[in-house]
């Protein structure tokens, strides 16, 4: 260990040991990040009625609260209907759109990129409170329909990105070729582009899977009634009254995201070496 | 595979592109018989790969027409043109095995699964790969994955063939060997084949003609004994080989060149400057006073390369103009080879000699 | 050279083809753009005319003039810039040690310690702005984990103020700054800094010279998503503030829910979207904004 520390860490020939503050300070801080998020899953247990942490007692009571309360199990089923629905619907449209961008040769297609960035640009209260106004005025607020159209919206500039990126380090010579032999553009993108930026699309889909299911702001506004979101009635339990249940919900949440985020980096890892 | 007879001609007619003031094809009209290997030759940025690409489809000209035999396809796109393309890095699909490039086309164009698996079959014999239908396209080499994509674009039987610079992402070994061996390809099957590259050898070894191409015009449309002995303009003689040019005057007799009568044969171009084109390997080290039909220069000699099969000397004429002579290697050459500062006379037969005009194409 | 005449051989038919060709790759794009044309931009600019309208619906300023006005209003800006500059300077402090670490270690390593960064940015904001609802109680972890270690002695408030609110977003934005920074500094190429070491720098100094301006292409970009994402922030300040701490996006959500004020808060939205986009410009000028949309993943 001591030898160690005398080694030299960088090309500037600095030692691990002139930099151990560094390390120490860098440690805590990951730490610090990851810990707050894997708190929830001990204190989900707890048998109190107050958030405590660590729990005196242990119990899963609130994992049953949660999955034999009719509201809690409502709003979860809309909360995957919205974001599976938004997948289907983010995904598709924002692929056409990302190939448009990278193939089209018209002068002013940059402003269109900036265009379909915008939802990721502006403050997400405003697409809220412009999203709400508008669905009050055609009575699609509180309807599934409306709630997907929002949060497509959100999730789109992420498809462009991540797709337009592949696009990007892909060689259209592959394209052509299928072309040249016979292959009208549809055909040869279906059969051997997209096989070639699978991975980039299996990322942007599950981004948008995601971007929905996590939703806070657009769906407290937008989201209600018969079609309240997960997200939606925890932000509003965590205003009134702190319910334990909601840990229980968030132990869940954690770990459907963390798998979707593994799946993620394995196949976003298999696309850079690629 | 394609006989010969059925091969297509190809007639390019007035097609021009420009993007934007620059002219990439500048009223370009050219003809390619049937069967014949036709290459466009040219430094980057000439037009070639353009005029390659209008032909298969993908850039579309601002005017002209193109026929494929009797039709008239310049509107035509690429998918349904119906011509062979090889690309200059394979472009081969990374996510299908041989056989599954090699059949793309066929599937394409729904040929029964049993006829289809025997001509993938044949395609790769062909190109010497017979058998390697189920590898993968990572599992080749540069050579074998060049010769795939071959087979991709012959398979369905394209009566035209059209390749980008195939080679040029070989080492020098393997582009050498492939040459001859795309060249005896075309020979066996037939089809009327363009071909596109940058390098000279290449176009002289396998080519029927060659058009050198430069700012989107042909400069001069040959056969590859024409192109090299008889270059039309200075630019394909300084394109093509090495040339020194010495710049000539015309006068009642003839011509004429630091005041001394030349002796040339071939025809003298009309034009107001004249040059004489000299290649390296046509000049030879004489004696004073050399035999008829030589012209003779006096010479100062700057420096003398060893080159093991042969040597190259640069020689500076009293006007100041360096010449580039090379000659081959024997017995006691070397011992004999001048030094740095010697004078020596250098000799070009008017066989070996061209005039071209100095216009600048 | 001579011109060439660019009509006839087909040059009509050429030309329609192109057009045909541009507007069907262009077409592919408009279900999206249609999608925000719809979605954003009209309610964009729905509201921001609902912003000129008085109470009786006619054109009026009064939206505006109550901004300046009412001190209350004043002091949501003033808090809103005071939490997003913090955080910022904040993140920046705690997140560039460490992005730097990690540009430091082998990468199958910095693979793995990646986890720490990127588990928290894919787990639901919620969720983390009520872990730290819970940590920072009185009678929370933090507290009792200090007062036990004898920090302190009475259980600090720490929560449901200014502290919780930049505890919480300082751990939310902390990702978005990281991310990019981490990005550029990976792109800094090693023989910069041995050249550095070779012409007589102490590693001290070729840090501060040769490496860190290297890097602030990427810190910029991600001060600039951080300050952005900060200004219009709802959730965090909504929670952990206790309502002591309003920000603008908070103040355009209670206008609507509670009072049903839409010419408040629609000129409360025009301010803050002119404050993003300021932002924005601001940054553009010294930052190519591709590196951002690019580097961030």
């Amino acid at each position: 260990m001591l030898k160690w520390l005398r080694e030299p860490a960088s090309e500037t020939q600095i030692t691990h040991g002139a930099r151990l503050w560094l390390y120490i300070v860098a440690t805590v801080i990951m730490v610090l990040l990851v810990a707050p998020t894997l708190i929830v899953v001990p204190m989900s247990f707890s048998d109190s009625q107050y958030l405590e942490f660590p729990p005196e007692t242990w119990s899963t009571r609130w994992y049953e609260h949660y999955f034999t309360s009719p509201e809690w199990m409502s709003a979860t089923v809309t909360s995957f209907q919205a974001a599976i629905l938004t997948m289907l619907v983010a995904t598709p449209i924002g692929i056409l759109a990302a190939y448009g961008l990278h193939t089209s040769s018209l002068a002013y297609i940059r402003l269109v990129f900036v265009l379909l960035i915008t939802p990721m640009m502006v403050p997400l209260i405003l697409v809220a409170i412009g999203a709400f106004y508008v669905f009050v005025k055609v009575n699609i607020v509180h309807s599934l329909f409306g709630l997907v159209l929002a949060h497509s919206l959100l999730a789109l500039p992420l498809v462009v990105i991540v797709t337009g990126s592949a696009l990007k380090s892909y060689d259209m010579n592959l394209e052509m070729a299928a072309r040249s032999l016979g292959a009208p553009r549809w055909k040869a993108f279906l059969t051997v582009t997209l096989p070639q930026i699978r991975f980039a699309v299996i990322t942007a889909a599950l981004l948008s899977f995601l971007t929905s299911f996590d939703e806070v702001v657009v769906a407290m506004f937008i989201s209600g009634g018969d079609n309240a979101t997960l997200t939606r009635n925890m932000f509003n339990a965590l205003r009134d009254q702190i319910d334990p249940t909601i840990a229980s919900i968030s132990t869940i949440m954690v770990l459907v995201t963390s798998l979707l985020m593994v799946l993620s980096q394995i196949f976003g890892r298999a696309k850079g070496s690629g | 595979m394609t006989k010969p007879s059925e091969a297509l001609p190809i007639a390019i007619r007035n097609v021009t592109k420009t993007y934007g003031d620059v002219f990439a094809l500048n009223d370009v009209s050219l003809d390619v018989r049937s069967g014949e290997f036709l290459t466009l030759l040219g430094p980057s940025g000439s037009g070639k790969t353009t005029l390659l690409m209008v032909l298969a489809g993908f850039t579309r000209p601002d005017r002209g027409s193109l026929k494929f035999g009797d039709d008239e396809v310049i509107r035509k796109p690429p998918h349904l043109r119906d011509v062979g393309m090889v690309f200059q890095n394979y472009a081969l699909f990374p996510h299908m095995t041989v056989a599954g490039n090699v059949g793309y086309p066929l599937r394409l164009r729904r040929v029964p699964k049993d006829e289809a698996a025997d001509r993938i079959e044949r395609a790769l014999e062909t190109v010497q790969l017979g058998g390697y239908g189920t590898r993968r396209i990572d599992q080749l080499s540069g050579g074998q994955k060049q010769r795939v994509a071959l087979a991709r674009a012959i398979v369905f039987e394209p009566r035209i063939l059209l390749m980008d610079e195939p080679l040029s992402a070989l080492d020098k070994k393997l582009r050498d060997r492939m040459q001859i061996e795309l060249r005896h390809l075309h020979d066996k099957i037939g089809m009327t084949t363009v071909y596109v590259t940058h390098d000279q050898r290449e176009a002289l070894t396998m080519s029927d003609r060659i058009a050198v191409i430069n700012h989107g015009r042909v400069m001069q449309l040959d056969d590859p004994v024409g192109i090299y002995e008889k270059p039309a303009n200075r630019f394909v003689a300084d394109f093509i080989g090495e040339s020194t040019f010495l710049p000539v005057t015309r006068d009642s007799d003839g011509l004429r060149y630091a005041g001394k009568a030349l002796k040339i044969s071939g025809d003298v171009p009309d034009a107001p400057s004249l040059f004489l084109s000299l290649r390296p390997e046509r000049i030879r080290l004489v004696d004073e006073g050399a035999g008829d039909g030589m012209n003779t220069f006096q010479a100062t000699v700057q420096y003398v390369v060893y080159q093991g099969d042969s040597f190259l000397l640069y020689a500076t004429l009293p006007d100041g103009i360096e010449v580039g002579l090379r000659g081959v290697v024997r017995g006691n050459t070397v011992a004999q080879l001048p030094a740095e500062g010697d004078t020596v006379t250098l000799g070009v037969h008017a066989d070996d000699t061209v005039v071209i005009s100095g216009e600048e194409v | 050279m001579a011109a060439v005449d660019m009509t006839g051989m087909n040059a009509e038919g050429l030309r329609r083809d192109g057009f045909l060709e541009r507007l069907k790759l262009f077409g592919l794009c408009s279900p999206a753009i249609l999608l925000v044309l719809v979605i954003l931009v009209i309610p964009a600019g729905w509201l921001a005319y609902v912003s000129f309208l008085g109470a009786d619906g006619q054109f009026s300023m009064e939206n505006y003039a109550r901004m300046i006005n009412r001190k209350s209003y004043m002091r949501i800006f003033i808090t809103t810039f005071e939490v997003s500059f913090m955080t910022t300077g904040i993140c920046v402090l705690i997140g560039y040690p460490l992005a730097y670490f990690l540009s430091q270690l082998p990468a199958r390593i910095a693979n793995i310690c990646m986890i720490t960064v990127l588990l928290p940015f894919w787990t639901s904001l919620l969720v983390r702005t009520y872990a730290w609802l819970v940590l920072l109680q009185k009678q929370g972890l933090v507290n009792t984990f200090a007062i036990e270690m004898g920090l302190w002695d009475e259980p600090l408030k720490i929560v449901h103020n200014m502290t919780g609110t930049l505890i919480g977003m300082v751990h939310i934005m902390l990702p978005f700054l990281v991310l990019p920074l981490y990005a550029s500094m990976k792109a800094v190429n090693r023989d910069y800094m041995k050249a550095a070491s070779n012409l007589g720098a102490n590693p001290v100094s070729a840090f501060w010279t040769i490496f860190f301006p290297l890097s602030t292409p990427g810190l910029f970009a991600g001060m600039l998503i951080v300050f952005v994402l900060c200004l219009g922030f709802y959730v965090t300040p909504a929670v952990l503030g206790g309502g002591k701490v309003i920000m603008v996006s908070m103040k355009i959500a209670s206008n609507i829910e509670l009072f049903v004020n839409w010419g408040a808060a629609s000129a409360l939205g025009v301010v803050l979207l002119a404050l993003t986009i300021g932002a924005l410009w601001i940054t553009s000028r010294f930052v190519r904004l591709e590196q951002i949309v690019g580097g961030g993943h």
